[in-house]
């Protein structure tokens, strides 16, 4: 496995995590992947560096890091780095490698990092699992990554052998972030060439948007509603379960293609990868185009009349029962509980 | 305008388990489809080549039965088909395929545009479009949603991401992976469905390509898959009886036990 001349293995040294800034705020897998690196690091007994790029960084977010378990925090500070751009940030990356060569790198299994980091992958020439959802290292050093595929049907184990680093994208909220309090790190500001900024594409316009879609993957709570609602007007149901309880509203493809509600809250294969702490379908079947995208969730409750509804195989709280009734019933419960 | 389109066949991944015994993927009985997200970058295609004089080549690397997938897109109007199957091409990775399918857009010559699915419904990865276009040195945007000719040659492209849409303006050649908004698959038609049915469609192997057999399938690859598994099941699944009442009543105890945020 693995052309061409073998990389000097030994010379690559220490555990790499790409700590996603998006205008401004760190995202939390950044952090999650710090608690991950922080035991592989560990186990290694080598160093944990957080890879910072963006523009006007200030200290809280790079100290931020550090108490997340990061050792050092290589930040490169650039006009050209203020929005994404796959190429530049990628090249960036790439000139960071060259230099220090660390052995392993993570980063988030989010748009940005499923983006550009198979760029640095391919620029050098290494291999990259995507995805995973569990890490591990055996102790020749090598980096056990875990992924679904097949639609979540089939989990694989995955190594690369040859080449270093050895690099792995993570699906966000899967890691636990655990602070470190009273862990010291120190800070490299790191300059590159201005050829690492250069660029073939350019940014027009950035849409940010403050509607369910991004609501959606960040949620800590959701309530989807499929076709079992029948028409239209029965989306209020969902919608004031969903309030209750201060969630976001999801949907199943089938409530979709009916009209019901957005494309924007489609939970699953052609919609999003969702996993709150608790997500609740309502006459959703749990066809698995629609389970590969809520299937992460820590706690699924299902509400569905067909006792025989594959929604039931996925879910910790089954419940068989007529939504019409159910939801109603549910909901009077919470408000009795709370004295309203 | 030669936009060259990469299709994945896929086994349909409903259907897809793990023999208990072997530990290894059952395909016995597993129907192959074209993957979804392969089918929006031909409309993608197609929709270009209803506004421009575009020709579309349409590139599969796979066994030699992936000639169905191939004939299937003939039948929508795409204009010609290759085939890249090898005994070598056998295990690749995403880097090996990259390298194949980079070689095989070095061979056509004169692509302009490539495009791709955002990502296969089998392997999962979303990795072969970037680093294809990191193999050929062309740019690439992931997750377009609609694309726009501008004068000139360059490109206007929509792409959605977690936080919004962004704008991007592209050169050509340049490599696009789509998702569903770029436009549902149009129908085969007759008059396409004839060629289809007649047309030649040259299969190309690793000489062909002056790829040496040791840099594709699984000698060209760096990652090896070492254990493939069914994912756990759910232990902790508790199944909800009794009246509307009761039930709702044990709902939200079992919640509130779980520490579940909102109630
Ligand atoms: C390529 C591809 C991609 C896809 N991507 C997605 C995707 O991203 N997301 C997605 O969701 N789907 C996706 N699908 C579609 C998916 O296969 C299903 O068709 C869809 O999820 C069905 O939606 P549904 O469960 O709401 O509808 P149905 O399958 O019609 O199920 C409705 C359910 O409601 C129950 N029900 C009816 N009445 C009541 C009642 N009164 N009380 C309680 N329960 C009731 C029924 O028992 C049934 O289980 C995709 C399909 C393909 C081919
Ligand atoms: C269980 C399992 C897990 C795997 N995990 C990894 C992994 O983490 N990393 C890794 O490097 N490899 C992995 N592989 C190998 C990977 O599936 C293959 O390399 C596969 O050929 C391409 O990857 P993909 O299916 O993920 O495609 P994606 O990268 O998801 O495909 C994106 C787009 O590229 C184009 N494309 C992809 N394959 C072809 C093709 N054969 N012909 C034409 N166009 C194509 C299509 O337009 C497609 O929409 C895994 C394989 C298995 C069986």
């Amino acid at each position: 496995v693995g052309t061409g001349p073998a990389a000097d293995l030994a010379s690559y040294k220490g555990v790499w995590v790409f700590a996603e800034w998006r205008e401004g705020v760190i995202h939390k897998v950044g952090h999650e992947l710090l608690s991950a690196g922080r035991k592989l690091a560990d186990k290694r007994s080598v160093e944990l560096a957080a890879v910072l790029l963006g523009y006007q960084l200030d200290k809280t977010t790079i100290e931020e890091l550090i108490s997340y378990g990061a050792d050092v925090v290589y930040v490169v500070d650039h006009p050209e780095l203020a929005h994404f751009r796959d190429e530049a940030y990628a090249k960036a990356i790439v000139e960071l490698i060259r230099q220090k060569k660390p052995e392993i790198l993570l980063a988030g299994a989010t748009s940005m990092g499923r983006s550009f980091i198979p760029r640095v992958a391919a620029s050098v020439k290494t291999g990259l699992t995507a995805d995973c959802t569990e890490l591990d290292i055996s102790d020749e050093g090598l980096l056990l990554q875990t992924r679904p595929a097949f639609g979540g049907n089939v989990m694989a184990t995955i190594v690369c052998p040859n080449r270093r680093p050895q690099m792995a994208t993570v699906r966000p909220k899967v890691m636990k972030p655990e602070k470190k309090p009273g862990h010291h790190g120190r800070v490299e500001n790191l300059t590159l060439s201005e050829e690492c900024f250069k660029s073939r594409v350019e940014v027009l316009e950035v849409i940010p948007e403050q509607d369910q879609t991004a609501k959606l993957t960040e949620a800590d709570i959701i309530v989807s509603g499929g076709r079992g609602l029948r028409k239209s007007e029965n989306f209020a149901i969902v919608e004031e379960l969903a309030q209750l309880i201060k969630g976001a509203v999801g949907a199943s493809r089938g409530a979709v293609e009916e009209g019901w509600i957005a494309p924007s809250h489609q939970v699953g294969q052609t919609g999003r990868t969702v996993a709150p702490t608790l997500y609740m379908a309502v006459g959703i079947a749990g066809a698995i185009q629609h389970v590969v995208g809520m299937q992460g969730s820590k706690v699924i409750v299902a509400v569905n009349k067909d006792p025989q509804a594959p929604i039931f195989d996925v879910a910790t709280y089954g419940v068989v029962a007529d939504l019409f009734e159910f939801v109603p019933a549910f909901v009077q419960k919470i408000k009795q509980e709370r004295g309203e | 305008m030669h936009i060259a389109v990469c299709i994945k066949q896929v086994p349909d991944t409903k259907n897809v388990r793990i023999d208990p015994d072997t530990h290894t993927l059952v395909r016995q009985g597993v129907e192959s489809i074209i993957n979804p997200f392969d089918l929006f970058a031909v409309e993608a295609a197609l929709k270009i080549k209803d506004e421009t004089q575009a020709r579309i080549t349409v590139l599969t690397m796979g066994p030699p039965q992936a000639d169905e997938a191939l004939r299937d897109v003939l039948s929508r109007g795409v204009d010609d088909a290759v085939l890249l199957s090898d005994r070598a091409f056998a295990g690749a990775d995403t880097w090996a395929t990259s390298t194949t399918l980079a070689a095989a857009i070095r061979k056509l010559g004169d692509v302009d545009l490539i495009l791709c699915g955002k990502q296969a419904v089998d392997g999962d990865t979303a990795q072969v479009g970037p680093e294809m276009a990191t193999l050929l040195d062309v740019p690439y945007a992931t997750f377009v949603k609609k694309i726009q000719m501008l004068d000139g040659g360059d490109l206007k492209i929509f792409r959605q991401t977690d936080e919004g849409v962004e704008i991007w303006k592209m050169p050509t050649p340049s490599l696009l992976t789509v998702i569903k908004e770029v436009g549902e698959p149009r129908l085969p038609s007759l008059r396409h469905k004839m060629r289809a049915k007649k047309a030649e469609i040259p299969v190309w192997g690793a000489a062909d390509m002056g790829l040496p057999p040791e840099s594709v399938g699984l000698s060209g690859s760096f990652t090896q898959v070492v254990r493939v598994f069914s994912p756990p099941r759910r232990t902790d699944r508790v199944l909800i009886q009794g009246t509307i009442e009761e039930q709702a009543e044990q709902l939200y105890r079992h919640l509130k036990e779980a520490k579940v945020p909102g109630l």
